[in-house]
């Protein structure tokens, strides 16, 4: 038996080899970060490294430290309320996007304002923050000029800590929605052309198609796309975040979030001890969340599921 | 009448739809106008649609004023360069590996993929393995390799090869032929749909990228062209350090800082915009086939 694998191993030797690139490369930076997950216990040592360092003692000790911060509660509760938010608002703007250009009869227009709103997908956060600063500038931007033309007071928002989940939901709707559509648009068009046609023999109105047949028919994937999302609740985007918000702490109360106070502690305050147990966390919530929201999918529609 | 409702709200839909594409459009025309005005019109005027006085200035001052936007255009190009093509060839050359059906153990190798999808270590040891364990501070090779494999990718790319006919293998290897020329001289070109389209995934992510250097590169030259347009919009005096700083001043007496933010906007999603009409398709396409089965 175990020279039938070896046998069966060496045949293949050339396919093995070929793999191998691949295999070093997940193995460096995927399954040794994993492993490295350990360092939320540890003492860490650059001089030691991450396997080398000695044990926490008491070995809860960067949990204790952790928990007794209210800057890691509130990151906490900023990335699950905003991830929510963001959630919720993409799933009805994506989905009712796809069902109005699905209305679309002109293909022309609907190729152009397909065309243009996927435009924005294709920009790094980054320049999506220059954008925002082209709009949101309290001397320069945009949106305070027109402000004023109207008689209204500027607004400085890059101060205004409690308008940033919308700004945030805004940008994000900017950037993702039309790539977001192509889906909800593809099973919009694969759905069979004679339910309709039965439907308005039938008198229902184009509202009633929509409600009793659109809709229905995109069930599964509006429930498969959101159950993944789901279980991603717990990471943050981390590049919008630090692009759109950036170093601006006064806005921190609503925008900080695991991932940009888990790189905070890391690269600004040097707190490794903190910011190891953040991510241990996270990264252990974020593991039962995936299992449970792929378990949830497959039970819906098996194709779904990532396994 | 039914017909008369009908387009009334065929144009309100008509309407709403346009009125996001537009939005879409808008801050694209906001920054190269920008780029286009004098400071002193951005000043008063704040940003807007149309430059009301069009000078040239704020990109002969960038091109000029800084060997850094150049060498940041370098190393961007390199690393997108590099980084897709070594991308590519690796992961459909393991994709291969996984769609081989005569090979036993494939399955076990396609788990070993999964799992990064899944399972996550998270930043901190992540950032303490490359820059203790690889030493990729302040190298190259830290902006190309640790997004090099994708997981995503491969199962793309292997569900492609999975619609490939397993008798060409046959065939090819009664010729004499061995798996890697199977693999280069027959299945790379048939997969070449599927592998245009994670080209342009892969470049797009390449070019857009400044994480990697955000954590790893704090050397000046090796930065990126997205990261030095952060620097430059969080410090525009950088500029005047420059050593044709008095060059710049012949131009301008005062830096305009503001167009010159837009001007390096611009040159950065150049490229990216110009060739978004030719490449669009093939994104859909890619989505779709993603969508069908990731």
């Amino acid at each position: 038996m175990k020279n039938g694998v070896i046998r069966e191993l060496f045949k293949n030797r050339t396919l093995l080899l070929m793999f191998l690139p691949v295999a070093v490369l997940l193995f460096l930076f995927n399954y040794l970060p994993l492993a490295g997950l350990v360092i939320a216990f540890k003492d860490f040592d650059f001089t030691k490294g991450i396997f080398g360092s000695n044990w926490m003692d008491p070995l809860f000790d960067n949990f204790d430290y952790l928990f007794s911060s209210d800057t890691a509660f509130r990151a906490v509760r900023n990335t699950i309320l905003l991830n929510a938010l963001f959630i919720t608002v993409g799933l009805i703007f994506e989905v009712g996007f796809a069902l109005l250009l699905n209305e679309i009869r002109n293909k022309y227009f609907k190729r152009v304002s397909q065309s243009l709103t996927f435009l924005p997908f294709f920009i790094s956060w980054i320049v999506v923050g220059v954008f925002a600063y082209n709009l949101l500038d309290f001397e320069s931007g945009a949106v305070n000029h027109f402000l004023t033309l109207i008689g209204l007071q500027p607004i400085d928002f890059y101060s205004e800590a409690g308008l940033w989940p919308i700004i945030l939901t805004i940008a994000i709707r900017w950037k993702v929605t039309g790539y977001g559509t192509i889906i909800y648009l593809a099973a919009l068009t694969s759905i069979d052309n004679s339910y309709y046609e039965a439907a308005s023999i039938d008198g229902a109105t184009r509202w009633q198609q929509i409600r009793y047949i659109s809709l229905p028919m995109l069930r599964p994937t509006i429930i498969i796309l959101t159950l993944l999302a789901v279980g991603r609740i717990m990471n943050a985007d981390f590049g919008m975040f630090y692009a759109m918000v950036g170093d601006a702490s006064l806005l921190f109360p609503t925008t900080d979030v695991i991932d940009t106070f888990v790189y905070r502690s890391l690269r600004k305050s040097g707190d490794i001890g903190m910011a190891s147990a953040a991510g241990f966390l996270q990264s252990m919530i974020a593991f039962v969340l995936v299992i449970a929201s792929n378990y949830a999918a497959r039970k819906i529609d098996k194709d779904s599921a990532i396994f | 009448m039914p017909a008369k409702k009908f387009s009334i709200s065929q144009s309100l839909i008509i309407l709403v739809i346009s009125l996001f594409s537009l939005s879409c459009l808008f801050p694209f025309i906001m920054v190269i106008s920008g780029s286009l005005s004098t400071e002193n019109d951005i000043i008063n005027y704040g940003y807007t649609l149309w430059p009301k006085h069009i000078t040239f200035d704020s990109y002969r001052i960038l091109f000029l004023g800084s060997n850094r936007i150049i060498d940041a255009y370098g190393i961007s190009i390199l690393v997108t360069t590099a980084g897709t093509i070594l991308s590519v060839f690796v992961t459909s050359m393991g994709a291969y590996v996984m769609a081989r059906r005569s090979f036993k153990y494939r399955n076990i190798l396609s788990v070993y993929v999964i799992i990064t999808m899944l399972f996550n270590g998270g930043l901190v040891p992540w950032y303490i393995i490359c820059v203790h364990y690889l030493n990729l501070k302040d190298s190259l090779w830290a902006l190309i390799l640790p997004m090099l494999a994708n997981a995503f990718n491969m199962f793309l790319i292997r569900n492609f090869m999975h619609s490939i006919p397993e008798e060409i293998n046959e065939s090819a290897k009664m010729d004499g032929a061995g798996e890697f020329k199977i693999f280069y001289r027959l299945v790379m070109p048939l997969s070449l749909p599927v592998l245009a389209t994670v080209g342009l995934f892969v470049a797009l992510s390449y070019w857009n990228d400044w994480f990697l250097g955000l954590m790893f590169v704090d050397k000046q030259e090796l930065q990126p062209l997205q990261l030095l347009l952060r620097t430059l919009v969080s410090n525009v005096e950088f500029l005047k350090s420059s050593s044709n700083a008095s060059a710049m001043q012949r131009i301008s007496a005062q830096i305009p800082s503001e167009s010159i933010k837009m001007a390096l906007t611009v040159v950065t999603i150049g490229p990216i915009v110009f060739l978004y009409p030719f490449v669009q398709r093939y994104f859909v396409k890619g989505l779709m086939v993603g969508a069908v089965k990731g």
